[in-house]
């Protein structure tokens, strides 16, 4: 087996495992804050995707339009928990993935009325170098994305782990009520985890399109099914699954295409088969908390 | 409503409502007939469906993968081996009913939103495999099997091919409903209605779970599967793109959540205001096609908030509230329907 080639695919792998994590990660903190599977996540990271474009269409710098759209995004993100996701709150659940259902259509289809249906190009904020270390290639895109990633996982710790605001999110997803009771605005909780989900979603958006062909409005889909796989393979309720996850999925699927012919065109069935065999054996998930249920 | 009065009541409506569905075709042109004909498809797969979300508790947005497989099948039988539309359903019904167990087996793991999420993966699965194994006209996934055509005795009622096809599909729907229909009433549906709700407390009372939840998934496959071979006699045309699947898939749920779920007529109405509502979507903006998925999305996240229990939950809960005000307050009613 050729190493220099497999370490090639594995550093692909790891870009595009990034961009899964990063979308998983967004997946989970709304599963985390409000037990709901946001089916129109991916939907709403192409809505802030194609506001970023907007932003540099304007004659912007990447990384400022970048950062304007990653506010926006948590505003409309609190906007459309209070909104559209708030009402259901007492809904079953079914229900509420019939709502964020009907956002994935509203939203796919607005962004296309609002920035146009033609293909986008959006440059990549980091920039283009190839370093050769040891005859393997590596490109600065993948170094900045995984720097990203670290970056955004370090944050998310410290938001949740080291301040007053993340520790009252970790208690409105352990018990609204008693929260309540304690005087937290569940609420407001609930608003900013959702927008806290958005603004990934903005920033995986933003890195994931320059490595595809053009942005489109059926950019995030296919990204949107790998996440999936990623948050469900890693755990819904753990941050650290979802990157490892996102990780691991984005290595199989690399290395699938690369080494398995039969696969070919079929890839698809690479992380499903994952998914299939940890949920198998561990039904919550690499890193999720098993559910006790009293009967 | 109970007893024999209240059988004969619902066997009298059913019987209305399906000679007012036999009358459309005569009254509406080609255009119209095509879209009950698409609604009649919908409301098989998602009465499907209905058994396996709305009476098990078994969310699965994949069931665009066995309509398209049910597509399919037929598509080719009737394409390349020259068989007649008809003789592909038994095939079509026992393939899915295989593939649905077979699929249905990881849901006695994994459950919820788990499960939801691996038939996603079916429904972005399927399209994948159609391009890798199906080459149909000019090297594409497409398929156009010849469509049954009205044959010399029908001329009376149904001159029309269109007209015809509208009935074989109406035809369909009945005898794949009133199965339905049975089958909830029955043993099994009890069954299914106790897992849903209580898992343990359906197994100390002897109901194999296992059995129950594969049966479900296996049957509800079937359902999709025989919607698919309608539709691709209605439209002509076998196709399996990403987009198509997982919007299938979708409409068979929003189908079942704006009827109502755990209810016979639910996927029908649901399945009827749905097509309905997609096409005033469309014929709202003309000139704009792209906004038509906007408004259905806006539309249907109200629908959901002024009727959560469907359309025939609010039409039960009305009922419920008339006959309150009618009946004497002294004799408080404990409706049958509240109990599931």
């Amino acid at each position: 087996m050729d190493v220099d080639l497999f370490i090639s695919q594995l550093l692909n792998g790891l870009s595009s495992g990034v961009i899964y994590a990063s979308l998983a990660l967004a997946l989970v903190l709304i599963f985390r804050t409000t037990g709901i599977l946001n089916f129109a996540q991916g939907e709403m990271a192409l809505f802030s995707t194609y506001f970023t474009w907007w932003l540099t269409d304007l004659g912007l710098p990447v990384a400022l339009a970048i950062a304007i759209s990653v506010v926006a995004s948590f505003v409309g993100g609190a906007f459309v928990e209070r909104v559209i996701i708030r009402p259901f709150e007492k809904s079953s659940p079914l229900v509420i993935v019939i709502a964020t259902l009907g956002l994935f259509l509203a939203l796919n289809s607005l962004a296309q009325v609002i920035f146009g249906t033609d293909a986008k190009q959006l440059a990549s904020v980091f920039p283009h170098t190839v370093w050769t270390v040891g005859g393997v290639r590596v490109s600065s895109q993948t170094v900045g994305l995984l720097g990203m990633l670290s970056v955004e996982c370090l944050l998310l710790w410290l938001l949740f782990q080291r301040t007053r605001v993340g520790l009252a999110l970790r208690a409105v997803a352990s018990n609204p009520e008693s929260c309540r009771l304690l005087g937290i605005r569940v609420g407001a909780m609930l608003m900013f985890g959702w927008g806290l989900a958005a603004a990934l979603g903005a920033v995986a958006g933003a890195v994931v399109v320059p490595t595809t062909e053009a942005l489109t409005a059926a950019s995030m889909q296919g990204v949107l099914v790998f996440a999936f796989a990623a948050a469900a393979l890693g755990g819904f309720d753990s941050p650290l699954g979802a990157v490892v996850g996102g990780l691991v999925v984005g290595v199989a699927r690399a290395l699938t295409i690369q080494y398995l012919a039969p696969l070919d065109n079929i890839e698809l069935v690479m992380p499903f088969a994952i998914i299939l065999g940890v949920l198998l054996v561990r039904p919550s998930g690499l890193f999720g908390t098993a559910r006790v249920e009293r009967v | 409503m109970g007893g024999r009065a209240g059988l004969a009541a619902r066997v009298g409506t059913v019987v209305i409502v399906v000679a007012v569905l036999a009358w459309l075709p005569q009254y509406y042109g080609t255009t119209d007939t095509a879209l009950f004909a698409k609604a009649l498809y919908i409301a098989i797969a998602a009465m499907g469906l209905n058994l396996l979300t709305g009476y098990n508790g078994q969310v699965s947005i994949g069931h665009g993968a066995f309509f398209g497989f049910g597509a399919y099948t037929t598509a080719i039988l009737m394409n390349d081996h020259g068989w007649d539309f008809l003789a592909t359903l038994p095939v079509v019904a026992v393939a899915s009913f295989a593939i649905g167990a077979a699929v249905g087996f990881p849901a006695l793991r994994v459950r919820g939103l788990y499960l939801a999420l691996i038939t996603l993966g079916l429904a972005a699965l399927f399209p994948d495999l159609v391009t890798k194994y199906v080459h149909g006209t000019g090297g594409t996934t497409l398929v156009q099997p010849p469509q049954p055509t009205s044959p010399s005795w029908a001329t009376g009622f149904a001159p029309q091919n269109d007209q015809w096809r509208y009935y074989l599909a109406l035809a369909i729907a009945v005898v794949m409903f009133v199965i339905a229909w049975n089958l909830v009433r029955g043993r099994f549906g009890r069954a299914l209605i106790a897992v849903r709700d209580h898992e343990a407390a359906a197994s100390t009372i002897g109901i194999d779970l296992a059995r129950t939840k594969v049966t479900a998934f296996a049957l509800s496959a079937l359902y999709a599967g025989i919607a698919g071979s309608v539709g691709v006699m209605i439209t002509g045309l076998a196709t399996a793109g990403r987009v198509e699947t997982f919007q299938l898939s979708i409409d068979f749920l929003i189908a079942i959540v704006i009827g109502g779920t755990a209810t016979v007529a639910g996927p029908a109405i649901g399945a009827c205001l749905f097509v309905f509502l997609e096409q005033a979507a469309q014929d709202a903006f003309p000139r704009q096609p792209l906004l038509s998925p906007a408004i259905f999305g806006i539309g249907l996240i109200v629908l959901l908030f002024v009727l959560p229990d469907g359309v025939v939950g609010g039409a039960r809960r009305a009922g419920r509230r008339v006959r309150q005000l009618t009946r004497s307050r002294h004799r408080p009613q404990l409706d049958p329907s509240t109990t599931t």
